[in-house]
């Protein structure tokens, strides 16, 4: 409960905000953000399944590459392949060291021909732009600028999204197509909108000038959207089966063992991580990602042991009691021949060995079958 | 407000006791702690449990915390309610969201606890 180190930390634009709604105020990656609000995690999670919920993801780290050259020069430090990008779209990715590590994972925006938009994790933000300034200078017509402070982010998410904001918006938000970024206007101010996001449902990411910030959050709420804190937002990506850097990947993982191969491209000319990902690839990995549910009584806990007949053959690296299921869940690396899904295995929790069994990512899917 | 028919620990557990039976729960301040309760594991009844020492364990979403008993003595009721729909310990931690009932060795731990009066400068000054 003490931590007095709070006052170190960055605050956005909607900290006042934050804290007028009676949000529980955390530390995170650098910066004070909303735990939950006075409703809790559990209706957070609710909101956003079955209406529509907003997060202040602020903190997160806006880029914007630009100038001749930026697609290509992009494609030397993303796993993206930029190049094959449409204007207009957007890719999910890993930035990867040349040892294959993963440094981040992160949205690519294609804007224009030769601009393009990054979102990196709040946390990442400076290791990031460090790894990616030395190799810029080679690239002198290429311009990275970041423009986090300049402009705000928030994400609504939730089934009702997009009517919702059709209904507050002088332009029809919804004409932006899943994966794409365009350009909106909402209350009364201009800006950019993606439909992405990183709960599982449809909805947006909207990024209206630091000045318009609070404006837009007041529309949304007056428009009925809730506001959720990163409680509700870690619950909804674990979900939806999506990575948390630094709690299920980091440098130490390489994308492979991750299951993300599908988002590597590693032949992109003169890609930094390619002779690292190549031999990686061509070695298999003994260890891989997987998702399961527990059988018995626990929830599983990032750090804890996954075992088989006494054997460790694992660890967890994200758990949650999931609403939305009634279950209790988990993702984490175990050991290639117990990865199959239904195989079952035993989570450490706190000393008791509960039973868990493999259960295919993601564990929940807002498409309708 | 706190209720003063019971005794605090300073672990945020409250014991109410009835003759030589103690009832055993989480106080409303812990339970705003915690946040959404998802998950509590208690001990079998017939188990004795040691003042001050673990017992179980209640979790919510996003922290785990260990339960310590504020009293001595052998479990006689536990309460299933509170397993089945932990968020009972969120909307009733003072009555239907109790967790033990304690047949107690002793009655003398009781001064090791707090008034209400007392529970409640505790939190103002944690809170």
């Amino acid at each position: 409960m003490a931590d007095s180190g709070t006052g170190a930390h960055r605050r956005t634009t909607l900290y006042n905000a934050h804290v007028n709604l009676g949000a529980k105020m955390v530390p995170s990656a650098g910066w004070e953000m909303p735990l939950n609000y006075p409703g809790g995690i559990i209706s957070e999670v609710k909101a956003v399944r079955s209406r529509a919920g907003m997060f202040d993801v602020s903190h997160m780290a806006r880029l914007r590459f630009s100038g001749p050259g930026a697609v290509s020069f992009l494609d030397t430090v993303l796993s993206a392949n930029v190049a094959s990008m449409r204007i207009g779209r957007s890719k999910y990715h890993v930035i990867c060291d040349e040892d294959g590590g993963i440094i981040d994972d992160a949205l690519v925006y294609r804007i224009a021909d030769e601009e393009c938009l990054l979102i990196v994790n709040a946390g990442n933000a400076d290791e990031v732009m460090d790894w990616i300034n030395p190799r810029l200078e080679a690239h002198g017509n290429v311009q990275m600028f970041n423009y986090t402070d300049q402009v705000g982010m928030i994400a609504v998410q939730g089934p009702e999204a997009a009517a919702i904001l059709d209904k507050i918006s002088e332009t029809l938000v919804s004409a932006i197509r899943a994966f794409q970024i365009g350009e909106v206007s909402i209350a009364g101010a201009y800006m950019r909108a993606a439909r992405t996001g990183y709960t599982g449902e449809d909805g947006f990411e909207v990024m209206p000038p630091r000045e318009a910030m609070q404006k837009i959050w007041a529309a949304f709420r007056d428009a009925g959207i809730e506001p959720c804190g990163l409680g509700a937002r870690d619950v909804l990506r674990l979900e939806a089966g999506l990575m948390l850097h630094g709690t299920d990947i980091s440098r130490d993982n390489n994308p492979y063992e991750a299951g993300l191969e599908r988002f590597v491209h590693i032949t992109s000319p003169g890609y930094v991580a390619h002779d690292a990902l190549a031999r990686l690839r061509a070695q298999g990995t003994h260890r891989i990602m997987v998702g399961f549910k527990m059988v018995g009584r626990g929830i599983p806990r990032n750090g804890q042991a996954i075992s088989k007949s006494g054997e460790t053959v694992g660890i967890v690296t994200s758990g949650t009691h999931s609403p939305t299921l009634d279950a209790n869940i988990g993702m984490g690396y175990v050991d290639r021949r117990f990865a199959a899904v239904s195989t079952r295995f035993e989570i450490d929790v706190r000393g008791r060995l509960i039973e868990a069994e493999v259960t295919p990512l993601p564990f929940y899917s807002s498409r309708k079958c | 407000m706190t209720p003063d028919d019971r005794k605090y620990s300073k672990e945020h557990e409250w014991a109410r006791v009835d003759g030589n039976v103690a009832t055993v729960g989480i106080t409303k301040f812990a339970a705003e702690s915690l946040g959404d309760v998802v998950f509590v594991d208690l001990p079998e009844v017939g188990s004795t449990i040691e003042q001050f020492n673990k017992f179980g364990e209640i979790e919510s979403v996003k922290a785990v915390s260990d339960l310590f008993s504020p009293v001595s003595g052998t479990i006689t009721e536990r309460n299933d309610s509170a397993i089945d729909d932990p968020e009972t310990v969120n909307k009733s931690p003072y009555d239907e969201g109790w967790l033990l009932k304690i047949e107690l060795s002793t009655l003398s731990g009781l001064d090791d606890l707090m008034s209400a009066g007392a529970y409640d400068q505790l939190t103002a000054e944690e809170g």
